[in-house]
């Protein structure tokens, strides 16, 4: 008999599978029945129906949708993620295409560092300020936390971006304003060069996780087990650290969760701003090319992201809920 | 804590003069507390009596220098060993609370925190403040836990709350409180949530533990039997007012003011029981569980006669309110059927007819939580008067009217919210709405245990009419012996899941009883304040006769 709290997570792998797969499926259908072709995209539209078909042709686009689907998947399963269309066909005879992993692994590097220097500096600070605002509830503290991080969110991200660019780049002069980094540069340059965009993603997530954590906080101070431990003595940050805190971390690990996937996921405007070579741009672009097979890739990734680390605030809020961890 | 800080019993430890406090609601305060007077010396357990809305906890509170958020302590002193509690710095009062004045809080259950083990819970003032180092006061816990008579007690600590049940949380918060050793230790209704059964075993223990450690307490209560067996001496408080104080035995042979009086009569209802052969409903054989593991109802069989009432008793978890979901076809059983009117009823909700639906309706416990809030009575009421009956406009409105008079209530209730009548009003509003479907059987699941004992004389007074008016049945689900005198004419005993005793009333509640009918109907506090003693000597003496 396994623990319940295995069987639990196992249940929720198990499901994160068939989202994915489910994702998949509609992810091919869709960009099948987009408009537009990549043949006709690269040849020009004055090209021969029969130039053109030779060049499906050559690519596989001829074949029914469900075979290069099963194609696809099996690939996918086994690591493969096809071919790039870019660099095939235009010149007839030799073949430049690259395999869409030799493209995307790089840049996937870069953004989960860039994705992972911004959660270290928000996750943190959000706790910080959403666990001091609820202890310091309605106090001037407060009010400024409150009003400076929804400040900070309600500007879109390009404007967050440049302002730090102005005063932090072109007037201060402490860090650069391009963040095309390198894989093969040491760390502390890397991390130095990707401070400005990691900032700006802190600005922009910051308010949402503290504002989480500061509520679940103040949502349980009603509890009766909280006027007990006032009732024993306790003093207010005890009350929170000891006594709110550990029975909080559900909702705040879920939001916690949903924003570091946006991290990884809706970070293109602060890459194009940076001109940071990250997923994003690589998906963006693969888009205007009509470069099927990598905005496959691109968006699988994506997709396996939001589910994992949902799976992984699920995994929190069950070993944080004593009542799962130690049944009765 | 050495003996000698406890003082001598008799020496003045708590004195609160001229108290008053005030609450804030409807955007304006209020006092809630008006004035009142408390004296307790060391060692001495005062009874503080009243119905809810009496100030009891306001002031349990008060004694602590604590006041809810919303509540304020506006004048009066409160000296604590020479301490002025209302002068004194926040961080004063900190230091006193969860060290010499301790707590101990209704809902045991609602007031561990679910996050930490019962033992942690248990010393963590005491490590705190420095009284014991962690493994002597978690040595104590568990000698505490012993003294309490808690199963298993090296272990239990280890625990979470919700891995044990009701009774045992209370007693662990009784250690909880006890750990420090304090003073004085505020019990706010601390049995209220238990079974009459549990309760004995709680009583018991936390009395003993009191008089071993020469500590002082105050006792909230509403129920006077209780307060009988704890309190030297009484305080009844009425409106946030002092109506009367003396020693124990006074107050219950002579009660001087009215108020009191009729806070002893309230339980002195009584009906005669009526003998029929007509049977209206009969639970036939019905098994029942909850995940098709363990059974919930093991071969029940209950049958109602028609016009009268039969009342349901036992325990929680003895399957009392499964039986009425059952009957309901809220939980279809996995065995057997329930026959209404000589037919059976569908297993399930969905698959009885209207009509079917019509003729069963149900009361529940809390009046609160049954209704939508944001529905006016007109609403509430009017519903079932349009689904079962088709009523509309006029017609619907007139019967309304009927319904609202016939539950002794008038016209100017009929577009308030629930949020706007007392416990007692609401209780009559769900009452009013189980008659709209004009039943023939209404299933109450302990309708009267969430009111104030007046109250809940109103309301049992009124059932009875209904009953005589209406020829209605009744379930009445209780595990309140007083209730189960005042309504029925047939009893009921289950015991987890097993019917094991039914009959009339008088055969029941008389002699010679099978043993858990017994132990169900010893343990109900009697308003003698030898009762406790009494019984719990009766039971030593039975248990060491018996092999």
């Amino acid at each position: 008999m396994l623990h319940p709290v295995v069987r639990t997570i196992l249940q929720r792998l198990g499901l994160g599978l068939i989202t994915l797969f489910v994702v998949s499926l509609i992810l091919f259908s869709s960009i099948e029945f987009l408009p537009g072709d990549f043949g006709e995209a690269v040849l020009g539209q004055a090209a021969l129906p029969e130039t053109v078909a030779a060049f499906r042709k050559e690519l596989g686009l001829d074949l029914p949708l469900h075979e290069r689907y099963f194609d696809w998947l099996g690939g996918m399963l086994t690591g493969d993620m096809g071919n790039s269309f870019s660099g095939r066909g235009s010149s007839g005879g030799t073949d430049r295409s690259r395999p869409v992993i030799e493209l995307l692994a790089p840049r996937l590097a870069n953004t989960l560092f860039l994705a992972s220097m911004a959660a270290i500096i928000s996750v943190p600070l959000a706790l910080f300020l959403g666990i001091t605002a609820a202890l310091y509830r309605n106090s001037i503290y407060d009010r400024s936390v409150n009003a400076l991080t929804l400040t900070t969110i309600s500007f879109p991200e390009f404007f967050v971006a440049y302002l730090l660019i102005l005063i932090l780049s072109s007037f201060l002069k402490l860090f650069p304003s391009l963040a095309n980094i390198s894989p093969d540069a040491p760390f502390w340059d890397r991390a130095y060069l990707t401070f400005l965009p990691a900032l700006t993603l802190t600005l922009v997530i910051v308010a949402h996780m503290m504002r989480m954590t500061r509520a679940a906080i103040i949502n349980l101070m009603a509890s009766p087990y909280i006027e007990m431990a006032e009732l024993k003595g306790a003093s207010k940050s005890e009350i929170i650290l000891r006594h709110a805190l550990p029975n909080a971390w559900a909702p705040i690990v879920t939001v916690i969760a949903f924003n570091l996937a946006y991290l990884v996921v809706g970070v293109v405007v602060v890459e194009v701003v940076f001109v940071y070579p990250g997923v994003g741009q690589l998906m963006v672009d693969a888009v205007t090319t009509r470069d099927v097979p990598v905005v496959q890739g691109c968006a699988m990734i994506f997709a396996a992201t939001y589910i994992l680390l949902n799976l992984f605030a699920d995994i929190i809020s069950i070993i944080t809920n004593p009542r799962l961890l130690h049944p009765r | 804590m050495s003996d000698d800080r406890k003082g001598t019993k008799g020496d003045i430890l708590l004195e609160m003069r001229d108290i008053v406090i005030d609450g804030y609601s409807d955007d304006r305060w209020h006092e809630i507390v008006k004035g009142v007077d408390i004296t307790l010396r060391r060692g001495e357990i005062m009874g503080l009596i009243g119905e809810s809305g009496a100030g009891k906890s306001t002031l349990g509170l008060a004694a602590m220098g604590f006041a809810r958020p919303g509540c304020r302590i506006t004048s009066g002193s409160i000296v604590f060993d020479g301490i002025d509690l209302v002068k004194a710095t926040e961080a004063e009062r900190r230091a006193l609370r969860g060290s010499r004045i301790a707590y101990v809080a209704q809902s045991a259950a609602a007031s561990f925190n679910p996050a930490h083990q019962l033992i942690e819970q248990t010393v963590e003032a005491t490590v705190r403040k420095g009284i014991k180092p962690e493994d002597e006061a978690k040595a104590d816990a568990r000698k505490l836990y012993r003294e309490l008579q808690l199963p298993n007690p090296d272990l239990i600590g280890e625990r979470f709350p919700h891995q044990v049940s009701g009774g045992q949380l209370q007693r662990v918060m009784t250690a909880m409180a006890m750990s420090p050793r304090p003073d004085l230790i505020i019990f706010d209704e601390p049995t209220t949530a238990l079974d009459v059964t549990t309760q004995v075993e709680v009583l018991a223990a936390m009395r003993r533990i009191v008089e071993q450690y020469n500590t002082a307490a105050i006792y909230i209560t509403h129920d006077l039997a209780v307060v009988a067996q704890m309190a030297d001496v009484i305080k009844v408080l009425r409106y946030g007012e002092t109506i009367e104080d003396a020693d124990t035995r006074t107050m219950l042979s002579h009660p001087e003011k009215e108020y009191t009086k009729s806070l002893w009569s309230v339980r002195s209802i009584e009906k005669p029981e009526e003998v029929s052969e007509d049977v209206i409903l009969k639970v036939d054989h019905v098994d029942a569980s909850y995940t098709g593991s363990a059974k919930v109802l093991d071969d029940v069989t209950i049958e109602v006669p028609r016009g009268h009432t039969v009342a349901i008793v036992g325990e929680s978890g003895s399957g009392k309110s499964t039986t009425a979901r059952a009957i309901t076809g809220l939980l279809p059983p996995s065995k057997g059927q329930i026959l209404f009117n000589g037919t059976a009823l569908p297993p399930t909700l969905k698959e009885r007819s209207i009509d079917q639906l019509q003729k069963i309706q149900m009361i529940y416990q809390m009046a609160d939580t049954a209704m939508n809030p944001r529905q006016t009575v007109r609403d509430i009421i009017g519903r079932p008067l349009e689904f079962y009956l088709g009523l509309r406009g006029a017609e619907r409105d007139r019967r309304l009217l009927e319904l609202v008079e016939m539950i002794e209530l008038n016209e100017s209730f009929i577009d308030r919210l629930p949020a706007e009548l007392s416990g007692g009003q609401k209780q009559r509003i769900c009452i009013a709405r189980a008659l709209a479907a004009s039943p023939d059987l209404i299933i109450c699941d302990e309708v009267t245990s969430a009111l104030d004992q007046i109250v809940q004389k109103g309301i049992l007074e009124l059932l009875l009419r209904l009953q005589r008016e209406l020829g209605l049945t009744y379930i009445f689900i209780t595990h309140d012996i007083a209730t189960v005198k005042a309504i029925s004419d047939q009893i009921v005993v289950m015991f987890q899941g097993r019917v094991v005793e039914q009959g009339m009333k008088s055969e029941i509640l008389s002699p010679p009883y099978p043993d858990y009918t017994k132990l169900l109907l010893s343990s109900v506090p009697e308003m003698d304040p030898d009762w406790l003693t009494g019984l719990l000597a009766q039971r030593e003496k039975e248990a060491s006769a018996s092999p």
